[in-house]
């Protein structure tokens, strides 16, 4: 009884920083229409960042934050030099993405070297809290937490401020848009700076479970995509559902179908596409 | 391409092993012949189907342990070889008929699901694959008793199937079927309205492209002797994608670049480049700030401006 | 950062004489060219960069001479897949015309090179633990130095029977060859001596969160694990962190807790028992200056990778000892390297059995923090231990290879 009971927590917990790693995702995605494949190298880069941070001292919250700041600059960084030129060009897309994630791969390996590299668990959030019979750890708790507000965060701003307007009204119509005012090409560096900041803080995030090593760029991108793809394109509620979702078939999948552990994920993921390609909870076909 | 080109082209790739000096560097050509049909398969439903695939290494990796596990089973070569094509074949069937059902990232996303499963279960059915110990080849073909052992004979081989494989493309890519291909991946709502069965274009489209994916990975176990779950890897679906984007999509020479810039890449600077994964993404990233369409087109595009230039006319449209 | 733009590593004290890339290697009729096939890129870069760096140390020290000759060696990265394990062995036989291959890394490279390499009779000197190199599937011309993937669980099983005296374990690796090997071998010995196990469990090799697994361990009284690479960072936190160290106690094989990982384990790792080829700590003349040299030129203790390359040196030299520092009678030269026999090593004596598999020290450590530092003790040291342990060889070969089903669960 404990057991499910401790795989049902963590899949909301898992589901959580699922989430933190695919939100940017779903945001470049969904509004700009990119699929970004250098977002696993922006997880695994914050995270080396995050290292770094805390290796000089930092507090844990205030390296994440960092870490979420130098990558807002790289990305966009990223998307006013080479993504901005390539709208619509979904082919040159592919290519300088996955260019881009085999040159941070790289110098990832050549500034941390190949060994993998802890990331302490925050101070305030360390040990476990007991729930009914079972005791989890106190920060795969605080994760959900943090997960679920920056989900709430996003979709405040972009369902009731001006600026998320602007977003929506960019992303439905971009022409019109530039002859309403608004500066759709700003807006567009606006939002990958925003997904490519919240995958380095996810990173730091998940940095004290995972810990960093090369090549966790490639073990997160595919869930990402999962985790999208799945749970719905153009929807960020839709996300986290979908997250939750994808945390609950990995640990019960894994736990009643070891035989199917290295698919426990890719087959539902086919056959809900299969049926419905718009995923779970999403709003349009892609 | 002018005919002229190509068969010239043919007779100095037919002369290599003459002419380059050491068994390892034959080898090395007959690598990116390989990679290059591979690509040239993708490039069927990449650049005229217009449908990108990041689950063809699972075709190209069905053909390879088709080949070995019949080999191993007992099977003499040549069965073991119309097995693997029966296998492709099926393979690229079954693939058409799940991924079709959606487009564009629907269809990138099932097919890399489909692919990952392939890639899951070769891990996983140890009985039937050897895990990730993988399934030994004892020996090459021998086509006709002739031994494909040395490089230069094998080198020969791929050269031949090479060849078949771009003339088969220049004649799809010139002939009706071809043309609605293409057609379906510019106007597809026109298409369906003009009365083509645009799923029937798209599914035939597949056939054609696993194909040649999979003789490619046929091929490739013949070269290597070995396969592995490696082969079947989500890397190696992109890394074939990356070479038809490079080289550029669409066009039939594109691919062929592409594979050549990788293979020459990851075999043979890697041995003076320490850190030429970095300086492997850099060319990407480099192509698509300076020829966005791909290494063939653009190189095409600089030469008509350099020319233009030279004869002194002012360059239409720039060399950007 | 290293912006390596020189293929070939002349170490220091040779002259670095600039080769032509496209001449064939025959300049350098006098040297002895030893060829190291790595993994300089992706995640099996971790074990990779260690195993140039042992190598690279050795000849430094011997200043790239050994039994009177110069020595090349030729790095090549492969990538860490059997293709590029492929074309990186044929470019250094073919090509380069090395004398002596010193790796590929992993089991499945090794493989797929395995038949190649042996038809072109170059020795080759591997890390790779795969079993059946040196059991069912052997190499005349291979030599393996370090452990076959369940030599060193083998002790570990008896280790944990009689002198922890556990009863009921549950075993962890990753899902592929070298996890089941370890654990079959671990499983064997253990039962033998009257422990049982009751549970095996094998998460995907990318596997990010273990939580799965581990919440199904229960009704046992220790847990076995065999993860490599960068996972057993993550699977030591996140088993900590469920509450299950608490619980049971841990035990793993030599890339569990290899000495080179040390310095990333937190306090979750302390307490777990591994039993290992190699430990940093034994006190040979030669480890001592090993790990001396290790520290300064790298910053870090050596663990198996490190210290596998380099006895794979020692090896050499021993061998090209034995013929006078010739190298064309490749026959001999095998013959030779079979025959080395060696007594202060990093790893102590050891020698090698007739399928060309080492037989020595395998050393039960135990993870402890002493002066603020984590380090693996050693508890008790198995001399002379060959691949089939204290098993008849003709009977250990009929049984089939350590398998996720072999040794079936009694239960």
């Amino acid at each position: 009884m404990s057991q499910w009971l401790l795989l049902g927590v963590n899949s909301v917990s898992l589901g959580g920083l699922l989430f933190l790693l695919s939100a940017g995702f779903s945001l470049i995605f969904g509004l700009m229409r990119i699929p970004n494949l250098t977002h696993g190298s922006f997880f695994m880069l914050g995270a080396y960042l995050g290292t770094s941070f805390l290796a000089l001292g930092l507090d844990f919250w205030l390296a994440a934050l960092l870490a979420a700041a130098a990558m807002a600059a790289i990305g966009g960084g990223i998307e006013r030099l080479l993504l901005r030129r390539l709208a619509g060009q979904e082919l040159a897309q592919v290519l300088v993405t996955l260019g881009l994630s085999f040159m941070i791969a790289d110098l990832c390996l050549m500034i941390w070297g190949g060994d993998p590299i802890p990331l302490d668990t925050p101070r305030s959030l360390r040990g476990a809290m007991p729930i009914a019979s079972i005791v989890f750890p106190t920060y795969r708790l605080a994760i959900v937490v943090i997960a679920v507000a920056v989900a709430v965060a996003l979709w405040l701003m972009l369902e009731r401020t001006r600026l998320g307007a602007m977003i929506r009204a960019g992303v439905d119509d971009a022409p019109m848009a530039r002859v309403a005012g608004i500066r759709v090409s700003r807006l567009f560096t606006l939002v990958f700076c925003l997904g490519a900041a919240i995958a380095g803080f996810a990173g730091v995030m998940g940095g004290p479970i995972l810990s960093v090593y090369p090549g966790l760029d490639a073990d997160m991108l595919p869930l990402a995509l999962i985790v999208v793809i799945l749970g719905g394109t153009g929807s960020l509620p839709g996300a986290l559902l979908g997250s939750f979702v994808i945390g609950l078939f990995y640990n019960f999948g894994q736990v009643l179908f070891p035989e199917l552990a290295y698919i426990v994920l890719f087959l539902p993921m086919l056959l809900i596409l299969l049926f419905r390609p718009q995923g779970l909870f999403g709003k349009h076909v892609p | 391409m002018s005919r002229l080109a190509a068969a010239a082209a043919v007779c100095l790739l037919a002369t290599v092993p003459l002419w380059v000096a050491n068994g390892y560097y034959v080898n090395i050509v007959s690598q990116i012949l390989i990679y290059a049909i591979f690509a040239l398969g993708l490039n069927v439903m990449v650049g005229y189907a217009g449908l990108v695939s990041l689950g063809h290494a699972g075709v190209f990796g069905v053909a390879g342990y088709a080949a070995a596990w019949l080999v191993a089973a007992g099977v003499g070569q040549f069965p073991a070889a119309l097995g693997a094509l029966a296998a492709i074949l099926l393979t690229s069937a079954g693939f058409a008929v799940l991924s079709l059902r959606a487009a564009g990232i629907g269809f990138l996303m099932i097919t890399l699901a489909i692919g990952q499963i392939l890639w899951g279960l070769a891990y996983r059915w140890i009985g039937l694959t050897g895990g990730d110990n993988g399934i030994s080849l004892s020996a090459r073909p021998q086509p006709f008793g002739i031994s494909l052992a040395p490089a230069a004979p094998f080198y020969y081989f791929t050269l031949i199937v090479f060849v078949l494989a771009v003339v088969s493309m220049a004649v799809l890519v010139a002939s009706p079927l071809g043309a609605s291909i293409k057609g379906t991946r510019d106007q597809p709502r026109r298409m369906t309205a003009l009365g083509y069965n645009v799923w029937l274009v798209r599914f035939l489209a597949f056939l054609f492209s696993g194909f040649w994916s999979g003789v490619a990975g046929l091929l490739f176990c013949y070269y290597n002797q070995f396969v592995s779950p490696n082969v079947l890897a989500l890397g190696s679906s992109a890394e074939v994608l990356l070479m038809v984007i490079s080289g550029g999509s669409g066009t039939l020479l594109g691919p062929i670049a592409g594979a050549a810039l990788v293979v020459v890449m990851k075999n043979l600077a890697s041995a003076y480049i320490e850190r030429w994964n970095f300086v492997l993404g850099a060319i990407f990233v480099a192509i698509v700030v300076f020829m966005p369409e791909g290494l063939v087109p653009g190189s095409a595009r600089l030469g008509r401006w350099l020319w233009a230039r030279l004869r002194g006319v002012p360059a239409a449209g720039g060399a950007r | 950062m290293a912006w390596n733009l020189d293929r070939r590593k002349f170490l220091a004290g040779t002259a670095a004489a600039a080769v032509v890339p496209w001449a064939p290697a025959v300049a350098q009729a006098q040297s002895v060219r030893i060829g190291l096939l790595t993994v300089k890129t992706g995640p099996l870069a971790q074990g990779g960069i260690q195993m140039e760096q042992g190598l690279t140390l050795f000849l430094k020290q011997r200043q790239s001479s050994l039994a009177g000759r110069k020595v090349d060696l030729v790095i090549a990265d492969t990538g860490g897949n059997p293709a590029g394990a492929k074309t990186k062995a044929q470019e250094l036989i073919e090509r380069d015309k090395v004398d002596f291959i010193v790796g590929p890394l992993a089991a499945f490279e090794l493989l797929a090179i395995s038949a190649y390499v042996e038809e072109a009779k170059v020795p080759m000197l591997s890390l790779a633990a795969a079993d059946d190199m040196t059991q069912r599937r052997p190499n005349a011309y291979f030599v393996r130095a370090s452990a076959t993937s369940s030599q060193c669980n083998h002790p570990l099983g008896d280790y944990a029977a009689k002198e922890m005296k556990l009863k009921r374990m549950a075993t962890i690796s990753e899902d592929f060859a070298f996890g089941y090997e370890q654990a079959g071998g671990f499983q064997r010995v253990f039962e033998d001596e009257g422990g049982l196990i009751v549970k095996k469990l094998w998460p995907p090799l990318n596997t990010a969160d273990y939580t799965p697994f581990i919440s199904q361990l229960a009704d046992i009284d220790g847990v076995w694990n065999g993860f490599a690479g960068s996972n057993p960072i993550k699977f030591n936190q996140q088993y900590a962190e469920l509450g299950a160290k608490a619980k049971y106690p841990i035990l793993g094989g030599w890339t569990a807790y290899d000495d080179a990982l040390l310095k990333s384990f937190g306090d979750d790792a302390v307490g777990a028992v591994s039993a290992s080829w190699y430990s940093s700590t034994l006190d040979t003349p030669s480890n001592q200056r090993f790990v001396a040299d290790m520290v300064k030129d790298y910053g870090n203790v050596p663990g198996g990778y490190a210290a596998g390359t380099y006895i794979n040196g020692m090896c050499i030299e021993a061998a090209l000892h034995k013929t006078g520092g010739k190298t064309d009678d490749r026959s001999a030269l095998i013959a030779a390297l079979r025959g080395v026999s060696l007594a202060d090593t990093p790893r102590g004596a050891f020698h090698f059995d007739h399928l060309g598999n080492v037989v020595g020290n395998v050393f039960i450590r135990r993870l402890e923090r002493k002066d603020g530092k984590l380090v693996n003790t050693i508890v008790k040291t198995y001399a002379n231990v060959s691949q089939f342990w204290t098993y008849d060889e003709h009977r250990y070969l009929e049984q089939p290879v350590y398998s996720r089903d072999y040794p079936a669960l009694k239960t």
